[in-house]
């Protein structure tokens, strides 16, 4: 399973992954703070979200030295499905002004 | 050419491998699918409960919630590097680095979990219960116990199974391959919490 490209990886590239998942995973601290909106608000910390699980799973999962067709195959059942789940949610808005039915 | 001509072919050639992937490391990822599905259908519901009721409360305070929330979330990013300095040693042949590599992170696994269960009980402490609390809609406590629930057990899960591959693989029963595939599963339980914290924590921070 060890391949040369896992041999070459250099320690300081990941530390610099490492910083920057922390410095992420700061800002969604500081944006829970700010006088935005919740809306707003779950759009930059989602945002913030994706991006970190993106250098988690690229790097420290070493998804990026997979063969390309098996990052497509993860990433395309992962969106597809993730953004399908996503189709219910907004019916609660439904719930939250008290109409029975949608009209 | 027979069918058994063509299940052995399958077995020894082209499917042998798909994308080229070992076999076991595949199996981890394709269960790390399943359970990002898992999550994410928990989440998701978690969302249409929270969007859906007019009096869900937001009673999470800097301190302790969010401090805390804060330090378990600097030990759990912190777990992955030192289980990826461990992955690292062992795919260099470093024995006993892996083995340190690994153990420390199960250490900090293991304080991940106390940090969470201090904030259960102290949530539990002000009343908090899985169909009630003291601040507004009962769905709140079910929603929070089960989503950090569901993570802790995975956390606890990869706390267990870290010793235990740790310990068999310094006694020679298992090799570096295993240390990266719980490698994939422990950076997997990471990045799970980097969505609970913005949704469940701080989307509910009170001002």
């Amino acid at each position: 399973m060890a391949t040369e490209s896992h041999k070459a990886d250099s320690l300081g590239k990941y530390l610099l992954v490492y910083v920057c998942i922390l410095a992420i995973a700061g800002l969604q601290f500081v944006v829970a703070y700010q006088p935005i909106d919740k809306s707003r608000m779950l759009v930059r910390m989602l945002s913030l979200a994706i991006v970190e699980a993106g250098l988690g799973v690229m790097f420290f999962m070493h998804l990026w030295q997979e063969k390309r067709g098996f990052l497509w195959f993860v990433a395309i059942i992962a969106v597809f499905v993730l953004a399908a789940m996503n189709y219910s949610w907004p019916d609660s808005f439904r719930m939250l002004v008290g109409a029975p039915f949608s009209k | 050419m027979s069918q058994a001509e063509l299940t052995m072919g399958g077995h020894t050639s082209g499917m042998a491998r798909p994308f080229a992937i070992p076999t076991k490391k595949l199996a981890m990822w394709l269960f790390i699918i399943a359970d990002t599905m898992t999550f994410a259908a928990c989440l998701v519901a978690y969302g249409f409960l929270r969007n859906g009721t007019a009096n869900w409360p937001t009673p999470f305070k800097f301190s302790p919630t969010v401090v805390n929330a804060m330090v378990m979330t600097f030990v759990l990013i912190s777990s992955s590097l030192t289980m990826l300095l461990g992955v690292r040693a062992a795919k260099a042949g470093d024995k006993s680095g892996a083995f340190r590599w690994t153990m420390i992170t199960a250490a900090a696994g293991i304080l991940f979990a106390a940090l969470h269960l201090r904030e259960w009980l102290g949530m539990i402490d002000e009343g908090v219960r899985l169909f009630q609390n003291p601040w507004g809609s009962g769905l709140f406590g079910a929603a929070f116990f089960s989503i950090t629930g569901l993570h802790l057990l995975h956390v606890t899960s990869g706390v267990i199974a870290l010793i235990i591959v740790g310990l068999r693989y310094k006694g020679g029963r298992y090799n570096a391959d295993d240390i990266e595939i719980l490698g994939l599963y422990w950076h997997f339980v990471d990045l799970v919490w980097m969505f609970v914290v913005p949704l469940v924590y701080l989307l509910n921070v009170a001002r």
